[in-house]
């Protein structure tokens, strides 16, 4: 990485943006920190122990509290979380991949009112889509069903142009051109040659629509009322709901913490690992 | 980005593409007619349009001929024209939501960009362990699900559960109701901006990362400061990227509606009309008239999409004129 600016600079010009850093740090840590530390906690210790240092440690009793209420149901919340954000993200990326791929690539007649089209799509926002996509699928009578979650997540524009905007840039013509002499079919081009140099795009593509979807709440919480059906957004609120109407008798904010720690640990993490990989794709965007 | 791409297929359909003889494709001549079959183009786009059509186009049309009628006790479902639409820009409910999304709009939104490009500067110019931590820890809430992070933040502001709210207690003072009407909005101001300010920064920071540093090498060389290259140099070189952020964050907060609806459990104030989007899914969900519901989704969506694509266009003319 060569970064400018930083080689002749004094280690005194610095302590003012490390001060600043320090602080945001702190800002965008404390409440992360504060799940991980309450998740730790029982009950009443979570009622009544300081809100940011340890008390009696119960993450474990918590983790397996968390997994034996209500039958079981928060690992099937997990595992609907995993495949349906799973399931959208490649289907997705598969679509998005192609269709950035043709349009990068390839003219044929309809091109151009597609592309301006497509950066129209963009700008619709998602929610609106929601209502009405509810409203079509329950004619349809597929409300209700995973289907009804994961077919409109694989609806991602901005997807397909981030892909577009990276194949013009880093996928030559005369490579491509340079195949079809050798005569290579189209199909075989998109995957040997032009897919391997679009992958920093498709990673971007896939963990961004992958968080979209594990992190949706308004598209299950529309679509879905059958909770074994539910992801852990929307599991997560309804015991939430439960512990706040049910104060007295069936407190659950020990299990509402605890499972959100479990929910945003996996995200984290790949975010984390992997961001070698999306940032280079996320600059494709950034920059048009 | 819709400039035209040095692609050698012919647009005319009528020009199917030669089998090529093997010793022409031998001699590699960059022949213009070595070209790809426009089909093949149109079926790599084809499973997406597919989709389009279903889950966009579909959805919104239906919405709209929903929209264009209602349904009461008396009379049934009958057609009733734009009544929907008038009744939504007359309805005080629905303009109060937008009103107070607006408002939220107009300062958050310049706060957290400021925020988030001030952030991208600094990694840009600062390049210890440290600002990686930063760059690292900043980002970690975009993976969190909005609902989760609103729990997070309800549990902290609240007086069981939160540090903060009682602070004040220690020097004699009263405790803070961070659910009280007055600091509500502040309050549900702080979570979207915890939760999207390091995404930005990131999309900022990966956009000054394309800058060439022949840029802003002679202005190094004749003594600027990092803060006036910053300013004047790499500022104006991300504008693009600047008001991308900008116009994806005014999409997202027209939607305004996770935050809201989750805080409305610590919250009761937060009506059913909080926000447009909580209050076209009430109506749907608790009064039960999809046909309202539709005309709201379609309205707000349509004023999003307006306002958005204005923004584009005003942007690039300036864009194409500097």
């Amino acid at each position: 990485m060569t970064v400018g600016g930083a080689d002749n600079r004094t280690k005194a010009n610095t302590r003012l943006p490390h001060l600043l850093m320090g602080v945001g740090i702190l800002y965008f840590l404390v409440p992360l920190l504060w799940v991980v530390i309450a998740a730790t906690k029982s009950q009443p210790d979570l009622l009544d122990s300081p809100a940011l240092w340890f008390a009696e440690f119960n993450l474990f009793e918590n983790i397996r509290q968390l997994f034996r209420e209500d039958d079981g149901v928060y690992g099937q919340w997990l595992l609907n979380t995993a495949l349906y954000s799973g399931l959208s993200a490649l289907g997705a990326t598969a679509l998005a991949a192609g269709a950035g791929y043709g349009l990068a690539r390839f003219s044929f007649p309809g091109k151009r009112l597609f592309e301006t089209g497509l950066l129209g799509m963009i700008m619709v926002p998602a929610t609106a889509l929601v209502l009405p996509t509810y409203l079509i699928l329950s004619e349809l009578e597929i409300v209700d069903t995973m289907w009804a979650v994961i077919l409109p997540s694989l609806l991602s524009p901005f997807g397909a142009y981030l892909v577009r905007v990276y194949v013009a840039e880093s996928v030559p013509v005369e490579l491509i051109d340079a195949a079809r002499i050798d005569r290579a079919g189209e199909l075989r081009i998109f995957w040997q040659i032009a897919v391997p140099m679009m992958r920093p795009a498709i990673v971007t593509v896939f963990l961004f629509t992958l968080v979209a979807t594990w992190n949706n709440y308004f598209l299950p919480l529309v679509m879905l009322s059958d909770s074994d059906l539910y992801p852990l957004t929307v599991g997560l609120t309804t015991w939430f709901n439960t512990a706040q109407q049910e104060a007295g008798t069936r407190m659950l904010f020990n299990l509402v913490v605890t499972g959100s720690l479990l929910a945003i640990v996996p995200l984290v993490v790949a975010f984390v690992l992997l961001q070698r990989f999306w940032r280079s794709g996320a600059a494709a965007g950034a920059l048009k | 980005m819709t400039r035209s791409m040095p692609i050698t297929a012919p647009e005319a359909a009528t020009d199917p593409p030669t089998p090529r003889v093997p010793d022409e494709s031998r001699s590699r001549r960059r022949s213009r007619r070595v070209t790809a079959h426009p089909v093949a183009g149109a079926l790599f786009v084809l499973p997406f349009f597919l989709v389009v059509v279903a889950f966009l186009i579909v959805p919104l049309g239906y919405a709209f001929w929903l929209s264009l009628s209602s349904k009461s006790l008396a009379l049934g479902t009958r057609f009733s024209g734009v009544d929907n639409y008038v009744r939504a820009f007359t309805d005080p409910v629905l303009l109060d939501g937008l009103l107070r999304v607006v408002l939220f709009g107009l300062v958050q939104i310049p706060i957290m960009l400021g925020i988030a490009l001030a952030g991208a500067l600094t990694l840009d110019a600062v390049t210890t362990k440290f600002a990686l931590a930063f760059r690292l820890i900043a980002f970690m809430p975009y993976a969190v699900p909005a609902v989760v992070g609103a729990l997070m933040w309800g549990f902290l502001y609240s007086r069981t559960f939160g540090p903060f709210a009682d602070l004040p207690t220690l020097v004699g003072g009263d405790p803070i109701d961070f659910f009280s009407s007055s600091l509500l909005l502040l309050s549900l101001g702080n979570i979207v901006t915890w939760a999207w300010t390091g995404y930005n920064m990131i999309i900022l920071y990966s956009a000054l990362q394309g800058v060439p540093r022949e840029m802003y090498e002679a202005a190094v060389i004749d003594g600027a400061t990092p803060v006036q290259i910053a300013l004047r140099v790499k500022v104006p070189a991300i504008k693009q990227a600047i008001s991308l952020a900008a116009i994806f964050t005014v999409i997202g907060t027209m939607q305004f509606f996770t935050e809201p609806a989750i805080m409305a459990r610590f919250a009761p104030q937060i009506s059913a009309g909080y926000t447009p989007n909580l209050y076209a899914y009430n109506q749907a969900f608790a009064y039960s008239d999809f046909h309202y519901s539709a005309a709201l989704s379609f309205a707000l969506g349509f004023l999003v999409f307006v306002v958005a694509y204005a923004f584009v266009f005003v942007n690039r003319r300036r864009g194409a004129r500097s």
